[in-house]
């Protein structure tokens, strides 16, 4: 058995007056995937951008109850919000390099983030890149522009910078939506390998992906979390008739 | 919300049922020609048992082209995977079946022994627990299904009572040593209808609950 990463218990979340989210109560554990299922507007992307507090730029929008990590709430008071992001990295549904050169998008945050030396940071975008499975692919054009790589790489991209600063934690909005099926092997097959490095949590419209790379799966619905089991329970036999509903494509 | 795949299973369900009451079919026919000593039926028991290989196949087909066009999960995957597993039953049955009617043919061209009064029986009640298996799969019926595995054990009992009364048979006269070996093999046969009976409900249970009762006692 993993240890559990972050604990969520009875969390709710609002955007000024409406509850988006409902109760959650949830372990995430260490080295895991995790993923979030359910219909669009469940609450699943709320939920995550919760974990690392993306949602404290969204005027009005406030969350209740508990997100420990490691034990420490994240909306403690003595939570620095930058050093937990750091912590938390985050990759999107539509990849969003920098405009710099393929160096510099990995380098960003440890630029901003500490006094590393020149050969630091060589060293680090080298292992991150690597461990985005995008090394071989752009070691001889590191000073390109980042623009110039395919939807798929550019994703890779994205996840190496998210690497580079060294977080526990992965979060992903819909990595793969946007990706041709290749592109999107390649995002699963990574997810599967930091798996053992980092604990994941990601959001996906897409179930057999949520089958394929998950350890255990949430389903949401209306803001609330309907099911969590591990990932073969929920596909072969849910408990809860919403999620069976769900699984099979019966909604509507 | 009706689902394309929804039409998909019924289609293959019908399929499956089709070929189920093909099955019936020929196992009372093969009764009956045992019984009655009647090589034609016989025969043609044997030769319809192509139709059933047949549908074995557009039945495998159908569910593998289901398999990879709609990647079913949770019920509907239980679904596919139960057909998988019942269709080779069905056709082992057939098989079986078949079996049966080649001894009977061969025991046609001996003189008739001594009717024993368990093989009728055993025969009964083999066809019984396929007919009860494919009712508690069409119904989703757990109990039905349960209650087809336990009554296993009673024809396993038959079977060898079977084989005990041909035995002193045999020990009675050499001259029923031939007749007598190839009605213990229809004995066998018929236990082995019972078996993949058994098989059948298991996967019913699999299907309504989700849990693999093979090869663990029922409580």
């Amino acid at each position: 058995m993993s240890q559990t990463k972050i604990t969520v218990r009875d969390f709710d979340f609002y955007y000024g007056s409406a509850k988006v989210l409902h109760g959650i109560t949830l372990d995430v554990p260490e080295n895991q995937v995790t993923a979030l299922i359910g219909p669009s507007g469940c609450g699943k992307s709320t939920f995550v951008r919760s974990i690392n507090r993306m949602n404290d730029i969204i005027p009005e929008a406030h969350g209740e109850g508990t997100i420990l990590i490691d034990g420490k709430n994240v909306y403690g008071r003595e939570t620095d919000v930058v050093s937990l992001r750091r912590r938390v990295g985050m990759v999107f549904q539509k990849s969003n390099p920098f405009p710099k050169s393929i160096f510099d998008n990995v380098a960003y945050g440890l630029r901003i983030n500490g006094r590393k030396t020149k050969r630091d940071i060589e060293q680090i975008v080298e292992k991150s890149l690597t461990r985005a499975a995008l090394w071989d692919e752009v070691k001889d054009r590191l000073n390109g522009s980042a623009f110039a790589l395919s939807g798929g790489q550019q994703q890779r991209l994205c996840i190496a910078r998210a690497l580079a600063v060294d977080p526990e934690i992965l979060l992903m909005d819909e990595p793969a939506s946007a990706l041709d099926p290749i592109a999107t092997t390649k995002i699963e097959e990574l997810i599967y390998e930091l798996k053992s490095n980092y604990t994941i949590v990601i959001v996906t419209h897409n179930m057999q992906q949520a089958a394929r790379v998950s350890d255990q799966t949430a389903f949401f619905m209306l803001g609330k979390l309907v099911e969590v089991s591990d990932t073969k329970t929920i596909f072969m036999n849910p408990k809860e008739k919403m999620t069976e509903d769900y699984v099979t494509g019966r909604f509507g | 919300m009706q689902r394309h795949f929804d039409r998909d299973i019924e289609e293959i369900k019908e399929l499956l049922l089709r070929m189920g009451g093909m099955v019936e079919q020929q196992m009372g026919d093969s009764v009956r020609a045992l019984l009655d000593r009647d090589t034609d039926l016989a025969q043609h028991v044997i030769e319809r048992d192509r139709d059933i290989d047949q549908m074995e196949l557009v039945i495998d087909q159908k569910t593998i082209e289901l398999m990879a066009v709609m990647q079913p999960a949770a019920s509907d995957l239980r679904f596919v995977a139960t057909i998988m597993k019942i269709n080779p039953e069905l056709e082992r049955i057939a098989d079986l079946a078949q079996d049966v009617c080649e001894r009977a043919i061969e025991l046609n061209r001996e003189p008739a022994l001594k009717p024993i009064s368990q093989l009728p029986l055993l025969a009964d009640h083999a066809q019984r627990m396929v007919r009860e298996a494919l009712d508690s799969f069409v119904r989703g019926d757990v109990e039905l299904a349960r209650n087809v595995i336990r009554q296993d054990d009673v024809v396993d009992q038959l079977t060898e009572d079977s084989f005990r009364s041909l035995l002193t048979y045999m020990l009675e006269n050499p001259r029923n040593i031939a007749s007598a070996i190839r009605l213990t093999f229809i004995g066998k046969y018929f236990e082995r209808m019972a078996d993949n009976a058994t098989n059948i409900c298991e996967m019913v249970v699999y299907l309504v609950e989700g849990k693999m009762i093979k090869h663990t006692p029922l409580q």
